[in-house]
């Protein structure tokens, strides 16, 4: 060796002696270890915080992104409000189904009405109404039309009929529907009619928008991933230069790619909350027509608003796709990024 | 420290930029690395850096074979160097501190800690009391010397420069380059790529010489691994 170091003992921190770091908090230096933990959550703190003022310093594009965000989240978002108002309606509906139950001639008022009060105790029926066969003269006389006919009969000819009302469940028409056949098998029973194909129409109904918003909703998520992934592409070009530099000087991928992911976190929180705005606005402006509708139909109808839960998943669904679509677009293209 | 053994890079368009290149640099010596443009000698530190793999041969760095290192582990080895390039690759829109904060940020020093040491590198490169301001509005020797705070400041045990002095004036090259010998008086292990011929004689230090891409014979046979 021609040339050693002067004074060897001065050698500023010898760490090329130690073997090579093995994590990402490097070799060494226990003074600072011990307020790492802090440090490194100051850190992430810093860099969330940084990330911010850095999209507000730039407010007309980064609104113009989340504004587009907010308007992809804001259309399935709405329209599962609606659809779940319509169920509403639908359940209403429902449950204004009866079956009637034709008894057979030989069942006495005594046996009618002691089967109406057994099928009161049955788990899926709300209430029982018993309507002798002299009640049911009277009213199909007077409602009907056909007074002087039923005064050529001798005999009343009517049944005696029990009105079944079923309870409205989340299950649908097939709860009905197995109701009707358990009536049906009764011995006392000639005749059960339940009419609800509108009922099932309705829900068959239903069941299609709602398939239909599961795909416009998947499809929109699918855009705000891109929306979000060309935003932070085109980040990452205009920093190329940072990038390199930072990776010149050591920096990780992680600690490169931190600023971006929580970049794409804000652009979905924050489209996130413009989509809950734009769903309250146009559910404030439909409510007025809503409830006067629902008054000519003599109901008291009004729609629903977003709950907690669904704005907290309008909120959470906007920053995981942000930070996803965040996450898509710096894999591909940090690796792409390499000191020249 | 340094150890290249036969080492060989080929770029992609079948340009041969080094050939059978051996030599071993000591820990805390400090050498030039010298030779016509083109001869290979960004090549040969970028090699280094890790910004480079080589296409034949080995090298080393505290006997560590550098054509083994995966992708995730190179920032852990570039933090044991200080690299310094020509264009100074300083961020613009940064201040002066924290253009020379980054090292230690990217490390995770407490905020306290970053300060102390990114004034104490200032300090040595005589630029206390610039950290507010922006590189644009320094000279370009300021400029270099803030790219040497940066990378001195994390106290690497090894410093590469390529062509430091490459857009100054020679009092200001022989400034910085004062300023490497400081560090290398220090026991920082210095190699420093640079074509001004004059300067490099009247230091006194190892040279070598690339010629096409191959050292010189020049260099003392006993030196060569």
């Amino acid at each position: 060796m021609r040339r050693r170091p002067r004074q060897a003992s001065r050698q500023p921190v010898p760490r090329a002696a130690q073997p090579p770091p093995r994590g990402p908090r490097g070799a060494g230096r226990a003074g600072s270890r011990l307020r790492r933990p802090l440090t490194h959550l100051q850190r992430h703190a810093q860099v969330f915080l940084g990330s911010l003022g850095r999209l507000s310093r730039t407010p007309l594009t980064s609104l113009m992104t989340a504004t587009v965000i907010g308007i992809a989240l804001a259309l399935p978002g709405g329209l599962y409000l609606l659809l779940h108002n319509a169920e509403r309606l639908g359940g209403g509906w429902q449950e204004s189904a009866r079956i009637s139950l034709y008894l057979k001639r030989d069942v006495g008022e005594k046996q009618a009405r002691a089967l109406a009060a057994q099928l009161r105790g049955r788990p899926g029926v709300r209430q029982v109404t018993y309507i002798s066969r002299e009640q049911g003269l009277r009213e199909f006389r007077a409602a009907s039309g056909f007074g002087a006919a039923l005064d050529v009969l001798k005999t009343n000819p009517l049944p005696a009929v029990l009105v079944v009302q079923p309870a409205f469940s989340g299950d649908g028409p097939q709860a009905v529907q197995g109701l009707l056949e358990a009536l049906r098998k009764l011995p006392q029973v000639a005749l059960a009619q339940l009419d609800m194909a509108w009922v099932r129409r309705l829900y068959a109904l239903m069941a299609l928008a709602q398939r239909g918003v599961a795909i416009l909703a998947a499809m929109l998520a699918l855009a705000v991933l891109l929306v979000v992934g060309n935003t932070i592409r085109l980040d990452i070009q205009s920093r190329r230069e940072q990038i390199e530099v930072t990776k010149l000087v050591g920096g990780t991928d992680a600690f490169i790619r931190r600023p971006f992911l929580y970049s794409g976190l804000w652009y979905g929180l924050a489209g996130g909350a413009i989509a809950w705005l734009l769903v309250r606005a146009a559910l404030w402006l439909l409510q007025g027509p809503v409830q006067r509708l629902a008054l000519l139909y003599h109901s008291d109808f009004t729609l629903t608003t977003l709950g907690l839960g669904p704005s907290v998943a309008l909120l959470a669904g906007g920053g995981l796709l942000g930070l996803l679509g965040s996450w898509l677009a710096v894999g591909q293209h940090l690796a792409e990024i390499e000191p020249r | 420290m340094i150890r290249f053994d036969n080492v060989g890079k080929r770029y992609p368009g079948g340009h041969e930029a080094l050939a059978e290149v051996s030599f071993r640099l000591e820990r805390g010596e400090m050498a030039f690395l010298t030779g016509p443009s083109g001869a290979g000698k960004s090549t040969l530190l970028r090699l280094i850096a890790l910004i480079e793999r080589p296409t034949r041969g080995q090298v080393l760095l505290d006997g560590e074979n550098l054509g083994r290192v995966r992708r995730r582990r190179v920032p852990y080895v570039r933090r044991r160097m200080g690299i310094i390039f020509q264009d100074y690759r300083l961020l613009h829109e940064r201040t002066v501190f924290d253009n020379v904060a980054l090292p230690l940020v990217i490390e995770g020093y407490p905020p306290a800690e970053i300060a102390r040491r990114v004034r104490a590198a200032l300090d040595k490169v005589g630029l206390l009391g610039r950290e507010r301001m922006l590189p644009v509005t320094l000279s370009g020797g300021e400029q270099q010397r803030v790219s040497i705070a940066r990378a001195v400041v994390h106290k690497p045990p090894l410093l590469l420069a390529d062509e430091p002095t490459g857009n100054l004036d020679p009092d200001l090259s022989r400034e910085i380059m004062e300023l490497f010998e400081q560090f290398h008086q220090v026991g920082v292990t210095v190699l420093i790529a640079s074509h001004d011929l004059d300067l490099i004689r009247s230091m006194d230090h190892r040279v070598l010489r690339l010629r096409a891409g191959r050292l010189d014979a020049a260099e003392p046979p006993e030196r060569v691994a």
